[in-house]
């Protein structure tokens, strides 16, 4: 009880103190963090400029130089095409994943026999790489619209299913016996208290998965695409706009970083409680 | 007068280990019994057949003699570790318990305002169970247990997991709370001196398997002393349930 009483008196005192020296320190950490990323820029600026021969600068262009075909490409409106085509269909494969897999583990965590008994295969499915199947698709499925979107679904589902599964599993059984002791029935047992407690978990499956959509799309889109991000990756290679290709690969970069950010920020607003009991 | 609570020759087996022997006790309406024995004296067990979590191997369990078919919102239970649902506030947490009842979204909402205020958490309704220190995650599980106005309230070892001082404040706050509730209360502790100060009675168990080795009636005379825990009659008490204990706790460890 002492240390309750005391704690107020310590905290102003060190707050008021300590308010520039957080500003400061966030500053430095803001560059600390950014400092690696700033070097590698300029270094793809200035060694194609200074250090590399002819015939290597053609294969690598400065920065600036990139950047500019970006800048076209935003202007022509291509780059809005390619991009709208891309998410289009990581959309559609995440959306259709975590629309199946969510219920789906949750059907076989709460039937336990049933995913003892399906987990072998689940992890031998987790760990086939889903580019390795991509020939399979595209022989069962066609080269259009649909392999690219069932190659997503596959690349998407595993973690969802398995964080899912690893959620309802990990419930505190403590939870679970104060819910028992209150005469829960099994559903609201089900609703109440397993599934709010598997949600941050499963949150964690369902971010993997958006950044899947988007790694393995780029790479479904090299074969047999008339349009998004990869398709504009390999075709501007096999044009030589070397500039255009590089520009691609900058906003496929973007856009992961980007996707990844926005799922964190969610993740944090529904798992409020898990992060800070932890911390 | 009937009994509120009945055990009579309950025996509860796990494969080969016995946990509970051939217990039988009986505890009034609105009692206050502190249970004390050894680790593995069956305390906790005889707490989960009384909560309706397991059955017994054979013998009986009876609530105002009734044999106790299952868990239900006639009997409360509090444990060590809180078991608060950290994605619920304060409030929302004490609602748990009344939310398959009659009682619509507002008078829910002031039922748990009501007993907050009770175990003296006004202010911090909305606060998750993450901002509480270990003193207030208990008195809001002891509030949950209350509010749905169980008959009987089990609790196991509630206050093992707190510093000496708290533990000392929520043991008088829980007093309060049995002389203004009227509730029955069977509290299991590890402490003799907790025992002494909460229970009416103590029953002692023996380490393995559990048997009921005596009941003793506390009669700590004036209660109205500053330092009830250094009085006479108290130390007495105290030393006569370690001398009870005493052979048990060897025999365990």
């Amino acid at each position: 009880m002492t240390a309750t009483l005391e704690a107020p008196t310590v905290r102003t005192g060190s707050e008021a103190a300590a308010k520039p020296q957080k500003k400061k320190s966030r500053l430095s950490k803001t560059f600390r963090g950014s400092a690696a990323i700033l070097l590698f820029l300029a270094g793809w600026e200035l060694a194609p400029r200074y250090l590399l021969d002819e015939g290597t600068k053609t294969f690598l262009p400065p920065l600036s130089e990139d950047l500019v075909a970006l800048w076209e490409l935003i202007l022509n409106g291509q780059l809005a095409d390619h991009l709208l085509a891309s998410l289009g269909r990581s959309a559609a494969g995440f959306v259709l994943a975590v629309a199946v897999s969510v219920p789906l583990g949750l059907l076989i965590a709460w039937y336990r026999p049933l995913a003892e008994f399906l987990n072998p295969l689940l992890e031998l499915a987790r760990n086939t790489a889903a580019l390795a199947l991509l020939p399979v698709f595209t022989l069962l499925l066609g080269i259009g619209e649909v392999s690219k979107i069932a190659l997503i679904v596959y690349a998407c589902v595993w973690p969802v299913l398995l964080n899912t599964i690893a959620g309802v599993n990990t419930v505190d059984p403590l939870l679970v016996k104060a819910a028992r002791s209150l005469g829960l029935s099994s559903p609201s047992l089900f609703r109440k208290v397993i599934l709010p407690s598997a949600v941050p978990t499963i949150f964690t499956g369902i971010r993997m998965a958006a950044a899947y959509s988007i790694l393995i799309l780029i790479a479904a889109e090299m074969v047999g695409a008339k349009a998004g991000l990869g398709y504009l990756i390999n075709n501007s290679q096999v044009n030589f706009q070397i500039q255009q290709m590089y520009a691609a690969i900058i906003t496929v970069s973007v856009l992961g970083l980007a996707i990844n950010a926005g799922f964190v920020a969610l993740e944090r607003r529904f798992s409020t409680w898990r992060v800070k009991e932890k911390a | 007068m009937t009994a509120k609570i009945s055990l009579r020759s309950v025996t509860k087996t796990f494969d080969t280990l016995t946990a509970l022997d051939d217990v039988s006790l009986d505890i009034e309406d609105g009692a206050f019994l502190a249970l004390v024995g050894p680790s593995g004296s069956g305390k906790s067990t005889l707490l989960d057949l009384l909560g309706g979590l397991a059955k017994p191997t054979s013998g009986e369990v009876l609530i105002d003699g009734k044999p106790v078919t299952g868990p239900g919102l006639d009997r409360g239970v509090v444990f060590q570790q809180y078991a608060l649902f950290p994605w619920r506030t304060a409030r929302a947490n004490v609602e748990f318990g009344l939310e398959g009842g009659t009682l619509n979204k507002r008078q829910r909402a002031e039922r748990a305002r009501e007993f907050l205020d009770l175990v003296g958490l006004s202010g911090f309704e909305e606060h998750l169970p993450h901002q509480l220190s270990g003193g207030m995650k208990q008195r809001v599980a002891i509030a949950r247990s209350l509010a749905y106005d169980p008959d009987v309230l089990l609790m196991d070892e509630p206050y093992a997991a707190l510093d000496s001082q708290t533990r000392e404040l929520l043991q008088e706050e829980l007093r309060r709370i049995w002389q203004r509730t009227g509730k029955t209360i069977v509290f299991i502790t590890h402490s003799i001196e907790e025992a002494v100060y909460l229970g009416q009675k103590v029953a002692v168990l023996t380490s393995r398997p559990g048997r009921l080795k005596d009941v003793v009636d506390i009669d700590l005379g004036d209660r109205s002393n500053d330092d009830l825990r250094s009085a006479p009659a108290f130390v007495a008490h105290r030393h006569r349930l370690w001398e009870l204990l005493h052979d048990e706790i060897r025999r365990a460890a």
